[in-house]
């Protein structure tokens, strides 16, 4: 009997110890997608009841151009802004794990625009972008080139987006770091003895070890850069050439008060997301290579 | 013989020493045009912002401005109430923080220590909820407080926080606990202390780095976070400094001294814990990517 009580006692202290989490998954997350689930098949400004309307907010999302305008930007961006920072993470984490003098400064600043995203930086951005005297433009002036109006001209809009993300990639960066760092050692040395030239080093060892991280930092990254919302926010873009999905959602739901709409559009974003992430997972034994998992 | 083996020596290790030399040279050279390339937006920020609005237009731009206007600062933040915008971050951020860093670590500390029927599969839910995307309950939730009249005040974007937090401090934390030996609460409980005793007096303060570097993610996720306060605040004195500066814009669409003056502002506060807790910084990024 008593041992019962003491089964009892302990699974009553682990609830109690987890009950926040609990109550907060139940309230904000399990609860709202269920609803988000319902809503999207209503037609809700807020103000009255909902109605039910079946499938006709996706069938509008079908035939709204302004729904793929979203969908096509937002996915192009990710398409070159998520290999391009994956890269160019890569090679600064490389960069900065060699050894010489005064390298702590460095990882410094290469970091520091990653901690200061926001609203000032997409400013700051919007400022460098100035077609007359932003920064880049006048320093392409000194050297002879006529600068492309970044943010007037639609075929410059995700161009300038794509090179903004390019400045803040230091999370992606830190993480190659870390995992540079713990590599073994012995793998290199063993190379050397080869005689093995620095590239088939990059080739053989550093990326199959690092390949896990890379698979992280992919899903990670493209998820941030589809939720991409508060320097399309602040920056737009010419046209619809700026307009992301989640601009677009936001403003559906609390510009024009269609939250029926704007559910729909939570759920095909949500579907999107997982769908994309399942694919790499599941083509992830191609190209991950595990530890003591040797093909 | 032996004299031409040493010279051989001697060639094959000057050769090797002139490798290294060039190798450095062209790591350095690497590191200063990324370094460049990096602090140069921050440059012209602080140029633009002491600039007269005369010379703000002018080509070739003045890296040096001739004035320096220092009362682009004044302006900018006496044209809006950015005392209050900073107060208000300030006040969200800070609660948000507390209840982050306690229910995180209350509900860390019960999924490593505490044995419960069902565990596994609640830890595995806690994972995958790291991978849905707030955006997708944005909606319900916001129709729920505004149902019980939280619109236009702070508890939307606090209230949320005293529930365990995200999952990824949760599962930061969780990885944390495990490593404190059971010993030291074994001996706690032989001392006649709780669970709960155990997890305050015991378990809590050994994890202080951990803590701190929840903490620091916490307060600046909540600094920066711009969504939350655009969709629950409406009044300006409510506001946050990242939704005053975007009515800031509003107001002075090329005013970009005074713009960006007041980004200046904004961002000194996240640079100033950055570069207090830099080291927590670097902690918390790298564990992140433990999991991968």
């Amino acid at each position: 009997m008593s041992d019962r009580k003491k089964v009892l006692k302990k699974n009553l202290e682990g609830y109690l110890f987890i009950s926040p989490w609990i109550l907060g998954m139940l309230l904000f997350t399990v609860g709202p997608v269920f609803a988000s689930f319902y809503i999207s098949f209503t037609d809700w400004n807020t103000f009255q009841s909902p109605n039910f309307v079946g499938f006709d907010n996706f069938v509008e999302l079908s035939q709204d151009s302004k729904f793929w305008q979203s969908l096509k930007v937002t996915f192009t961006y990710a398409l070159f802004s998520v290999p391009l920072n994956l890269v160019g993470g890569l090679l600064a984490a490389m960069l900065l794990n060699q050894k010489v003098r005064g390298m702590k400064i460095f990882r410094t600043i290469f970091y520091l625009p990653a901690v200061v995203s926001g609203v000032a930086t997409a400013l700051l951005w919007r400022w460098i972008f100035n077609t007359d005297v932003g920064l880049i433009n006048s320093t392409l002036a000194k050297i002879g080139i006529d600068g492309p109006n970044w943010l007037g001209d639609p075929n410059f809009v995700l161009p300038s987006y794509i090179i903004m993300s390019l400045w803040g990639f230091g999370n992606a960066m830190l993480i190659f770091l870390a995992a540079l760092q713990d590599l073994p050692k012995q793998l290199y040395e063993s190379a050397d003895i080869d005689g093995a030239s620095i590239l088939r080093k990059f080739w053989h060892i550093t990326l199959p070890q690092l390949s896990p991280i890379v698979l992280f930092n992919l899903i990670m990254g493209i998820i941030a850069a589809m939720k991409i919302f508060t320097e399309a926010y602040i920056i737009g873009g010419a046209g619809d050439a700026g307009l992301f999905y989640m601009l677009y959602l936001w403003q559906n739901a609390f510009q024009f008060m269609r939250m029926g709409y704007a559910s729909a559009m939570a759920w095909v974003f949500f579907i999107i997301i997982l769908a994309i992430t399942l694919l790499i997972i599941k083509s992830s034994p191609l190209w991950v290579y595990y530890e003591g998992k040797k093909k | 013989m032996a004299q031409k083996q040493a010279t051989s020596q001697n060639k094959a290790g000057s050769r090797k020493a002139l490798k290294t030399f060039l190798n450095k040279v062209f790591v350095y050279m690497a590191l200063f045009a990324g370094g460049f390339i990096f602090l140069v937006p921050f440059f012209w920020m602080v140029s633009t912002s002491l600039k007269d609005s005369a010379v703000i237009f002018q080509f070739p731009p003045q890296w040096i401005p001739d004035p320096i206007v220092w009362g682009n600062y004044v302006e900018a933040m006496t044209f809006a109430p950015f005392h209050l915008f900073f107060a208000n971050s300030l006040i969200i951020a800070s609660l948000s923080m507390i209840g982050e860093v306690f229910t995180g670590a209350l509900v860390a500390y019960g999924f490593a220590k505490l044995e419960f029927k069902g565990k596994n599969v609640l830890f595995i839910i806690v994972l995958a909820t790291m991978m849905l995307p707030g955006e997708v309950t944005m909606i319900p939730v916001f129709i729920m407080f505004s149902s019980i009249g939280w619109i236009d005040t702070f508890l939307p974007l606090i209230v949320p926080s005293y529930f365990g937090g995200s999952a990824f401090f949760i599962f930061m934390l969780r990885q944390f606990f495990l490593g404190i030996p059971n010993e030291l609460e074994d001996a706690a409980r032989i001392d006649g202390c709780n669970t709960f005793q155990i997890f305050y007096k015991i378990a809590l303060p050994l994890s202080k780095p951990a803590l701190a570097v929840v903490a620091i993610f916490s307060f600046h996720g909540k600094w920066n976070d711009f969504l939350g306060p655009l969709i629950y605040l409406n009044s300006m004195e409510k506001y946050t400094v990242q939704l005053g500066l975007a009515m800031f814009q509003g107001m002075f669409q090329t005013e970009w001294s005074l713009l960006m003056a007041a980004s200046i502002v904004a961002l000194l506060p996240v640079l100033l814990i950055f570069f207090m807790f830099q080291k927590y910084f670097i902690e918390g990024i790298k564990l992140s990517g433990i999991k991968g």
